[in-house]
């Protein structure tokens, strides 16, 4: 469908391909640069992409003098968790709505998307309360259960709309064999989806990850911190560090980018075959 | 709701018979129910008890009082500002989010060299943490030393530093900025998906029969495309509205409540205060304007896809 472009088109879509592409990537190649670079040459008026002089300082500030590393650790308990936790749950209800006699199904699958739509400040408060009572502030737990829910309507989302295209044909044959329910969930259709199960896990993941508002509250001190929290109180007494905070920004971010491009054609595909569907 | 019915796929065989198989999916939905039922349902009931009530974690009172916080609400000028603020910014990252997300939708619809780099690029932005955006937009807009201000100085669009986010004036635009740049490159990839989805014959006739790039965009790919940009901007809507983590880290709020969502303003009250019972009330004001958001947009968009048929 090349041949009815003119070049003045051509021109114009790598231009726009160029933008979008700076766009995206522009702002955090500068935050990349900026974690290399000496405060000096930060402040000094003319900023340079190519650090110059090189320097490791700023990671060193992150992970001796803001432990960065606790911060880290206690994301990755709290996400690991969440992620499993959504994933077994989510499945299941995926599996019951797809395959068993569920009335009202979609009835059902609507009332969970919308639970994802709350605005998550009218729960913080009240859940704070029963955290409270239950002596779970401070803990990874109350970080976890919470955690579960607002993964949950994205993951059943998908898993459901997965599962869905895999055919009919198969329960009907594993009956025959005499396969129970429980039986066809685990040896059938959870092993056929392996690839949706793992974008909807690297999607709960990144949730839980980059959750800030309830671990701002339910934390308090750097033993359950997670990343999000830990680099919002990234500050000094008298000025901002701006090039410790990129350094921490990198650790966090290039992993995470890292899965995303390696998993990039099925999360595309599971969000909009979950989220957008006609 | 109705829109549920006409999904395709009811009334097919499903597994097993009546009895065993209604059971075993009770058994397996009801985790999920607990979860969200306990963390989803149970708050927000809570919540809307809470705020007929004068709970305060300070004075440690818990006493019924009926419709007062909700008197105290109406008259309370911090309330409305951050409810224009929220409104504010909703409508323009949305309508700003949508606009651009379908440009770059378009682009991305042509075959050109590098693509699957492009599409991949754009996950980016969504991907990182909204904190770690939100600091990363306190350094390229810092007003001192920010690269926007050095490269706007040099380019000559402006005559001295802009200290963006630390002015009123311009502390809710930079806020927009960064919220448009984190979401906007996603939104472009759910409507590419919408595009994809126009049969190319029909753009193919429309070209032989003389029709130019921006007759076939106007005619029929922004038709077809409707349904999914008015749900996009419907989810996308809704997710700004409850704006908190830029907010809070890049500005707080201030500088003097320029930037004072509901969002963030519930927290304050909730967790600086500790008026549970005060806070809980700002916070299902919040829920209900949302409720009438989604309600409005539902309604269009039943309108919109009746006129249609």
């Amino acid at each position: 469908m090349n041949d009815t472009r003119s070049p003045l088109q051509t021109v114009f879509i790598y231009l726009g391909a160029l933008l979008i592409l700076v766009w995206s990537g522009g702002p955090f190649i500068w935050q990349f640069s900026t974690s290399f670079q000496l405060d000096k040459a930060l402040t000094s008026g003319s900023p340079s992409l190519i650090p110059d002089p090189f320097t490791l300082e700023h990671y060193y500030n992150a992970f001796v003098e803001k432990e960065l590393h606790r911060y880290v650790w206690n994301s990755l308990v709290v996400s690991l968790a969440t992620t499993f936790l959504c994933l077994f749950v989510g499945s299941l209800a995926a599996f019951a709505l797809s395959r068993l006699n569920v009335r009202g199904r979609f009835g059902i699958l609507m009332v969970i998307l919308s639970v994802s739509m709350f605005p998550q400040i009218a729960l913080v408060g009240p859940l704070y309360l029963v955290a409270t009572n239950l002596g779970l502030l401070d803990t990874y737990t109350a970080l976890i259960i919470t955690y579960l829910a607002l993964g949950l309507p994205l993951v059943t989302w998908v898993l459901f709309g997965y599962f869905e295209t895999l055919p009919r044909e198969i329960d009907e044959a594993a009956r025959m064999d005499g396969v129970s329910v429980p039986g066809l969930l685990w040896h059938i259709i959870l092993p056929m989806s392996l690839p949706s199960l793992v974008t909807t896990g690297l999607l709960a993941f990144i949730t839980a990850w980059n959750e800030f508002l309830f671990a701002l509250a339910f934390t308090s001190n750097i033993d359950r911190q997670t990343i999000p929290v830990g680099i919002a109180n990234f500050t000094n007494q008298y000025y901002v560090p701006w090039g410790d905070i990129a350094a921490a920004s990198a650790v966090v971010t290039v992993p995470l980018i890292v899965l995303v491009l390696f998993f990039q054609r099925h999360i595309i595909e599971g969000l909009t075959q979950g989220g957008i569907k006609e | 709701m109705s829109a549920a019915a006409t999904v395709p796929g009811i009334g097919r065989p499903r597994l097993g018979k009546a009895l065993p198989s209604a059971l075993w999916a009770l058994l397996l939905l009801t985790p999920a129910f607990v979860s969200l039922a306990s963390v989803s349902f149970y708050p927000i009931v809570n919540g809307l008890y809470l705020s007929l009530t004068n709970t305060s974690l300070i004075t440690q009172e818990n006493e019924f009082s009926g419709f007062a916080n909700y008197v105290q609400l109406w008259g309370d000028a911090q309330f409305w500002n951050a409810w224009w603020h929220t409104m504010w910014f909703t409508a323009a990252s949305t309508i700003l989010e949508t606009v651009i997300g379908l440009g770059m939708a378009l682009i991305l619809c042509e075959a050109f060299k590098g693509r699957g780099l492009v599409r991949a690029a754009m996950l980016v932005p969504w991907a990182m943490p909204t904190v770690v955006t939100s600091k990363m937009f306190g350094w390229l807009f810092d007003g001192q030393n920010g690269i926007i201000n050095y490269i706007l100085l040099h380019a000559g669009l402006i005559d001295q530093n802009i200290n963006w986010y630390g002015s009123p004036d311009t502390a809710m635009t930079t806020i927009i900025i960064a919220d448009v740049w984190k979401t906007t490159p996603f939104m472009a990839l759910l409507l590419l998906t919408g595009l994809q989805t126009v049969p190319n014959s029909l753009i193919e006739a429309a070209r032989m029969d003389g029709a130019k790039g921006w007759i076939t965009f106007w005619y029929i790919r922004l038709p077809l495309l409707m349904p999914t940009l008015l749900i996009a901007g419907l989810f996308r809507a809704l997710d700004a509205f409850r704006v908190f983590d830029l907010v809070y880290v890049l500005t707080g709020g201030g500088p003097a409540d320029s930037t004072e969502t509901l969002s963030t303003l519930s927290y304050k009250v909730l967790f600086s205060t500790l008026q549970f019972g005060y806070g809980s009330a700002v916070s299902t004001a919040m829920f209900v304007t949302e409720g009438i958001i989604a309600l409005v947009f539902c309604l269009y968009l039943i309108r919109q896809i009746r006129r249609a048929q």
